[in-house]
């Protein structure tokens, strides 16, 4: 079921760098250049593409996150058009993983059966849910394993070593670590800290460790990159189409473009650290 | 969803996954996940030690000022015609409203906690001022997150926060409403997690918050069951609340939901009216799904993306509702009625001038349905109101309304 998800890991592990995860939000800023966006991310260099489910009330999110989400619900962006813009971008890549980002209620709305299917066949590899802890777990995250999806769960620093057999039970594809107590786009994370984390993760776990949540420059993706097997960068890349818009907040021939040199940048930054094969 | 079968008893949950039936639980981020269990054993710890209730009803005597009265309101009676009116005087309490009930609670469990940050939201400003109070009798730091709709609207409130020496954070986001307000206050929480203590307002959010605060509210239905004993010598026949979250109400109803002799009816807020779309209402005009931790009812989109809510009471202007509530009409325990901007108007006016009481604009929804509820009842039917709050607070925005249609 984490066929891609393993394949791409693996590739970045032969090539001896870390992953690079890219998050945006679809339909941001409007769903046509939101497409168009997201078919040019693997090619400057993203790893795996990180779908952000737009939602009025993203409690886990920063100001530029939460911006993006609702750029994208006022163009009329939804959960039908976030799967197929997956659609879409499938016909062109088969090997890209896709990852969606959300919170519940929209899929909960949806139907927890019929979201699971049109997913897996739109071309999804797993899911992020951002208020659906391990307590949770039979609402979807065990539905989704059994309908072949990767449920990709977040770590954080309150996440003690008590506690992170329980989070890790379930998680496939890949561990997400949230490298600062905090929204998303805040603090800038104690790198060090993080590469302990990573450490006493890998204690507990044989998947491929994310780190993101604050990191934003190619100096930061380098850093974390020494410790972790994939990078997260997210609000600097909504942030990028934010700047782009013209003055009533759509997009501009240059929209693609910001987002795709920023991501250029960051794999450089990713890449410039050798890591064991 | 809505299948929920006859439970024995209504007054065991929540199950120990926070769940009453389908609605509740612990929809959070896993950051915030072990603060919450933390919470819930901390809880249970409290309740357990006879000190600290002992602590508790020193404070609700001489601080907060209980047992607040029931009193029989004789004039709105007689002027109804019908069944025998008590209000229940939350209005009474220190700060203004029965908010203090519930803060007064959390806050001395966050000093068991060892906790120095406190932190809230507030949509009228009640359980903001009532939080500022207590924090400044205990010398803790206090955050405030209010919609900056809901500071314009209820100014007073928000100088007496500053008042009490509290940080008040105006909200841009989203409708700049409490709902917005709370998404802050869970953004504070998520990183401020090693000091602070996040002091919810009302029966929601993840568990154990609606069991928690319905606990420290219960003390409003125990009371109003003795006196209503000494004063008739027997059990209500019928109580009416408001309804935004629901605290006042769950506090209300909660010792009289086995007794199925007892009538309850809670009052949403219909704003413009239920068929406008503007309206507070999540019960009658929403459907179950999940936000801000738990699941229950709410307004939002066939996407399920949120609704803006729209009610004159800041109080009341939430898209959501506590899960025991949404659990209560579900099972058919507990009829939920709804009342519009104009009926609490009027309410809020007619309880002004036949009792000389001005109540808060949430509680004036509740008597809006006691004004067509009450006439139709006989005289020995005993009602009793929740008069949760007293409206000084919406007395500025009240005068506005009301000289526009005069000029």
């Amino acid at each position: 079921m984490t066929r891609r998800l393993c394949a791409r890991f693996d590739e970045c592990r032969a090539a001896q760098r870390a992953a690079l995860v890219t998050f945006v939000t679809a339909g941001d800023p409007d769903h046509a250049t939101s497409l168009a966006l997201v078919k040019a991310l693997p090619e400057a260099g993203a790893d795996v593409i990180e779908l952000g489910m737009p939602f009025t009330d993203p409690m886990a999110d920063g100001p530029a996150i939460q911006a993006s989400g609702l750029r994208a619900l006022k163009k009329g962006e939804t959960l039908d058009r976030t799967l197929a813009l997956v659609r879409e971008f499938r016909k062109q890549d088969r090997a890209t993983p896709i990852i969606l980002m959300g919170y519940y209620n929209p899929i909960f709305i949806h139907g927890v059966g019929r979201f699971l299917d049109e997913a897996k066949a739109a071309g999804v590899d797993g899911l992020i849910v951002v208020d659906l802890p391990p307590e949770e777990d039979d609402e979807l995250c065990l539905p989704a394993l059994k309908a072949g999806l990767a449920f990709i769960r977040l770590a954080t620093p309150t996440t003690d070593d008590k506690r992170l057999p329980k989070v890790l039970g379930n998680t496939a594809g890949f561990v997400y670590y949230v490298s600062i107590t905090g929204i998303t786009g805040a603090a800038t994370p104690d790198f060090g800290a993080v590469a302990a984390a990573v450490s006493r993760i890998k204690r507990h776990t044989r998947l491929p460790v994310a780190v993101g949540f604050g990191v934003k420059t190619p100096e930061h993706a380098a850093e974390v990159a020494k410790a972790a097997d994939a990078v997260v960068i997210g609000s600097s890349l909504v942030e990028a189409v934010r700047t782009s818009l013209d003055a009533q907040g759509n997009a501009t021939p240059g929209t693609v473009g910001a987002v795709t040199s920023l991501v250029r940048n960051l794999a450089k930054g990713v890449a410039s650290v050798r890591k064991a094969a | 969803m809505s299948v929920v079968t006859k439970p024995n008893s209504f007054r065991s949950g929540p199950d120990e996954r926070g769940r009453f039936g389908p609605f509740g639980g612990r929809f959070v981020a896993e950051t915030l996940m072990p603060l919450v269990l933390d919470l819930e054993r901390a809880y249970a710890d409290a309740k357990a030690d006879p000190d600290f209730r002992a602590e508790m009803d020193r404070f609700l005597a001489h601080y907060v000022g209980r047992p607040s009265p029931l009193y029989f309101a004789e004039r709105l009676t007689a002027h109804l015609g019908g069944a025998k009116i008590y209000l229940k005087r939350e209005e009474l309490n220190h700060t203004g409203s029965h908010k203090v009930n519930n803060v007064l609670g959390q806050i001395l469990l966050a000093r068991r906690m060892g906790k120095t940050r406190i932190i809230a939201e507030t949509g009228a400003g009640q359980h903001g001022v009532a939080t500022a109070t207590l924090c400044a009798r205990f010398g803790l730091e206090c955050v405030v997150y209010m919609g900056a709709v809901d500071v314009e609207r209820q100014k007073p409130n928000v100088i007496r926060m500053h008042m009490l020496g509290a940080e008040v954070v105006p909200v841009q986001s989203g409708s700049r409403t409490l709902k917005d307000a709370l998404n802050e206050a869970l953004r504070d929480w998520v990183t401020n997690v090693a000091d602070t203590f996040y002091c919810i307002g009302t029966v929601a959010g993840p568990h154990p918050y609606p069991m928690m605060v319905r606990d420290f509210q219960c003390v409003i239905g125990d009371e109003v069951r003795a006196q209503m004993r000494e004063a008739e010598g027997r059990l209500p026949d019928s109580l009416i609340a408001c309804i935004g979250g629901g605290s006042n109400a769950m506090g209300l109803f909660h010792p009289f939901l086995d007794e199925p002799e007892v009538v309850i009816y809670g009052v949403e807020a219909a704003g413009h009216g239920i068929s406008t779309g503007l309206h507070a209402a999540s019960l009658t005009g929403g459907r179950p799904g999940v936000l801000h931790g738990n699941r229950t009812y709410l307004l939002m989109n066939g996407d399920g993306q949120i609704n803006e809510a729209h009610s004159i009471s800041a109080g009341l202007d939430y898209p959501g509702i506590g899960p025991e509530h949404a659990w209560l009409h579900d099972a058919g325990r507990v009829t939920y009625l709804s009342a519009t901007d104009e009926e609490a108007l009027a309410a809020f006016q007619l309880l002004s001038k036949l009792e000389g009481i001005i109540p808060a604009l949430e509680a004036a929804h509740a008597l809006a349905r006691v004004i067509d509820i009450a006439p139709k009842l006989p005289r020995d039917h005993l009602m009793v109101v929740s008069l949760s709050g007293r409206g000084d607070k919406d007395v500025p925005q009240v005068a506005e309304i009301l000289e526009k249609r005069t000029s």
